[in-house]
Formats: structure tokens, sequence, C-alpha cells
């Protein structure tokens, strides 16, 4: 490493901080693009499995090339941009869908020390980086200058409103008991515990006495990536695709991105705060980077598991869940958790 | 009672979980997919595919030109012209099926006193061009003299239930 360091300060000299972290946002991004490529074969697979089908299998062997080859297809299409659209804006949207999407990823850790950057406030950080996504989104919308869009763009930004709530309350319950705000500090906190000494340590992890918090996380990390049956504000039955309606080739493809980006990142974040993120499950196995991929694999595949069973929600019924539910469900459980750590029976110290 | 008992199936996602179930069931379900251009699904006998004109073993055309496909055709794709042939019977001069207005609901075939024309088990066609699938009697009767065998075989079979 110190090699490599030298190396680097002698041919990029007084620039190097700067190409070394261009660098680590490569080594991010790029494998990201790539599983955000075969997160859509996945999803075509497992529903596909799911309907009795067996998904695509032409391109490739059992369909593998078929993400490269979805790709190259929107690469070479027009992006067709309405004549009645704010053309600036239009444009700009996608990107800021993606932005946020990526930018999290900066304060994500993979294990002790594999993180871009070890902050403090990482919690914090992230909460802030992820509610911005829907900033495209709402642009994307108003700028098509189509009511389809406008409808899509509002039903989100309600939508992110009600469940960025219950999220929030979801992580304070997290930071209150592992006493920190950075992610490296909540993982390591889930590590200790009687059943971490007796080996079974996947039991002491956050999950379990956050139980409540961790559905109504689970639950609301589905709501915010716009996922079924949460995907009202693209609900194809009734605005047709809602806020990318006017949007073709590779714009389009960058809200995709973003989508599928999102998805990955609940995945990880709800890996790393109520499921132990690279820590093993049981003490006899090493930690390892291994489990946390593990983790964020089966999170995903929860997500697409919903996607082929549930119906989308009524708009309503999307307002009543998040408000009458959540947030009652967050609140209470906020009060059990804060008394349980002032009684005798705390587990967290 | 019953309505604390429904909060408490809901809060535990009890529903959602019983149709998880039945996905996550069918995840493991053997594939019914046919792979189409390597697999096939069974055909009828009854198939209404593509158009074709019979002739007699002799080689005689069957069509006697009554005209009676062209009255019955719903979706009017049938162009029929004809005038006494040399010998004095009645045939033809242009018998056209455009294929892009057809229905494929098997009046014409079932209209003709004759036989003559009839529709094949061929559906793997296609036209590069609008007038490509525009056939004339030229090509109606090549399709017949080419499925002949099967063709035959497919009014045999459904001779008993007539």
């Amino acid at each position: 490493m110190d090699a490599l360091m030298n190396f680097g300060q002698g041919i990029f000299g007084g620039i190097w901080p700067a190409v070394w972290t261009l660098l680590k946002i490569v080594l991010i991004v790029a494998p990201l693009m790539l599983s955000i490529a075969y997160l859509t074969w996945a999803e075509r697979k497992v529903i596909g499995y799911m309907q009795v089908r067996i998904g695509p299998n032409r391109v490739g062997p059992w369909g593998l090339i078929q993400p490269i080859a979805d790709g190259l297809k929107l690469l070479m299409k027009e992006i067709v941009v309405p004549s009645g659209a704010n053309k600036a804006i239009f444009i700009i949207a996608p990107m800021l869908a993606i932005a946020p999407a990526l930018a999290a990823w900066a304060v994500v850790p993979f294990n002790d020390t594999l993180v871009l950057a070890n902050i403090d406030a990482s919690l914090l950080y992230i909460m802030a980086i992820t509610s911005m996504g829907v900033y495209g989104i709402i642009l994307s919308g108003w700028a098509s200058n189509s009511k389809y869009a406008f409808l899509g763009a509002m039903r989100a930004a309600a939508q992110m409103v009600s469940y960025e709530i219950s999220m929030g309350f979801a992580l304070i319950c997290v930071l209150m008991v592992s006493n920190s705000l950075n992610l490296v500090d909540i993982v390591h906190a889930q590590e200790q515990g009687r059943f971490a000494s007796w080996g079974v340590s996947f039991l002491s992890w956050n999950w379990l006495p956050l139980l409540p918090m961790f559905l109504v996380y689970l639950i609301s990390g589905v709501a915010e990536t716009n996922r079924a049956p949460f995907d009202v504000c693209e609900g194809e039955s009734e605005i047709v695709a809602g806020f990318h309606v006017e949007y073709s080739g590779m714009a389009f493809a960058v809200f995709f991105l973003a989508e599928y980006g999102n998805m990955i990142l609940v995945s990880t974040l709800t890996s790393i705060m109520f499921l132990g993120g690279w820590l093993s499950p049981v003490g006899f196995l090493p930690d390892g980077i291994l489990w946390l991929f593990a983790k964020v694999a089966a999170i995903l595949f929860l997500f697409l598991w919903f996607r082929a069973t549930f119906p989308r929600y009524r708009y309503d019924q999307l307002m009543r869940l998040g408000w009458k539910v959540f947030v009652p469900v967050c609140l209470i459980w906020l009060v059990v958790v804060g008394v349980w750590m002032m009684s005798p029976l705390n587990i967290w110290n | 009672m019953g309505s604390m008992k429904e909060i408490f199936n809901s809060l535990l996602l009890k529903e959602l979980l019983k149709g998880m179930a039945v996905t996550g069931k069918y995840f493991f379900a053997r594939k019914i997919t046919v792979q189409y251009p390597e697999e096939k699904t069974p055909q009828s006998f009854r198939f209404r595919g593509l158009h074709a004109l019979r002739r007699y073993p002799n080689g005689e055309e069957r069509c006697i030109a009554c005209k009676l496909c062209e009255a019955i055709c719903p979706a009017m794709a049938i162009t029929i012209e004809a005038e006494p042939r040399d010998d004095g019977s009645r045939r033809t001069t242009r018998y056209d099926i455009d294929l892009t207005k057809c229905i494929f609901c098997g009046f014409c075939e079932e209209a003709c006193p004759v036989d003559a024309v009839v529709e094949t088990r061929v559906f793997e066609y296609h036209g590069e061009k609008r007038g490509d699938l525009y056939y004339t009697k030229q090509m109606l009767l090549a399709n017949g003299d080419r499925y002949e065998e099967q063709i035959a075989k497919d009014r045999e079979l459904d001779a008993s239930y007539r």
C-alpha cells in the first residue's frame, strides 16, 4: 500500500490525492454499475421464474449478455425532447436523480477499513443525500410539460416526504442503541451482546431487538426507491409511466440506473444498520466483505420477490400506511427503546 | 375482539407473507415456457393459417368461380374475376387474397362448395414490403401444390366431424 502511495506521489506529485480519490471513486462506481446492470437481469429472471416463465435466455448463456444488449440499445436511441419542455431542466433532471444514488456510496463501509470517507456523521450524510434523489424526479415531471409526468412527480414528492419520516425514526432507534452516527461504529455496536458471546451473533444484530423498526425501514426503503408495490409515481396502469413518460434513450436509462442504484443502496444500508454489515452470522466463521454482499443480495431478492407478489398500493392507502401506521409504530417503539435503555434490562451497554 | 385480531394480523404481515409463500413456491415450479423456434406447441388440424387454392388429382384447379368466398368474406379481402375458358368451363382469371385485410376467420373455406380455397397450417410467413402479403392466384395455387399432402390429410381428419 505504501509502495503504491509513493509510486503515485512520484508520478502525479501534488495532484496525487485527487487522483487517488478519483481512483477510489471509480473502484466503487464501476462495480456498482455492473451490479445495477445485472440486477435488471436478475429481476427479469426472478420475476419470470415466479410467473412460471424462464425469463431472458437468448442473448448469451442464460441471457447473461442481455443487460449489455439493453444498455447498447438505449445508448443508440435518440433522446427526444418534447417541444413544450423546459430543455435545460429536462436534461439535468436525470443527472440529479442519479447523482445522490452514487454520492451516498462515499460513506458506505464495506468492512472496517474499506470505506471511501469514514466520517462521523455518515448516517446524517446518508439521510441528507438520499432525500435529494426526489428532486430529479420532481424536476423531470415538471420539465416534461406533460400531465402524466407531472402527476407522477407530485405523487413521488408526497410519497418521499411521508416515508422519509418513518425511515428517519427507524434510524433514530438505530443510533440510540449504537450511540453513534458513524456507520462503521454502528456495525461494531452489533457485534457485542449475550448472543454474540454464545457464538450466534446474528441474534445480537439490530434486527431482533428493533424488529418493528427493521420492518418499517425495509418497507419504507421499498417505498423510497419507488419500487412495487409502492411505484405509484410511475404506475403504468393509471399514469402511463409517471415522471419518465417523456424520456427516451440514455436519459431514460439514467433514471433506470438511479432506481436500481437506490435499490442496492437501500439494501446495503439495511444490511449495515440491521443485519450487522460485514459481520459473520456465527462465531466460528470469519467476518468479511462477502457477508455484506450476501446480505445485500438477499435483501435485493426480497425487493424482487415483493414486486412479483404484491399489486400496487392505491394512492390513499399508501398515504394511510405511511402516516397512520408507520409513524405511530415508530413513535411507540422509540419510547419502548428509550425505556428499555434506561431500565436494568438494557442490553446495549 | 375480531378487530383486535385483524390489527394483530396486519401488523404481523400475515397476509403478505401468505402471498409471498405462493410466489415463492412458484419460483421453484417447473417452467412451462415453450421456446418457440426450437419447440412448438401442437397444432389442430383445423388450424387457420396461410391460404391455398387446391387442384384435383388430375391437375385441374378446383375453383369454379362461384364467388361465395368473396361474398362471405367479412374483411372483403378476396377479389375474384371470372370468364368462360376456351373449353367452356367457368374459371377465375383473377383470384387475389389480401392477407393484410384477412382476419383468418375461415369463412371462405366453409363457403367453398368444392373445397378449393383452404387455410393451411402454415403461419410462419412474412412480407418485407406491403405488397408482399397480397397473394395472387398463382401464389395461392403454388401454396396448394406445395402443401397438398398436409391439406388432404387435415380434410380427412376433419371429415368425421362434418
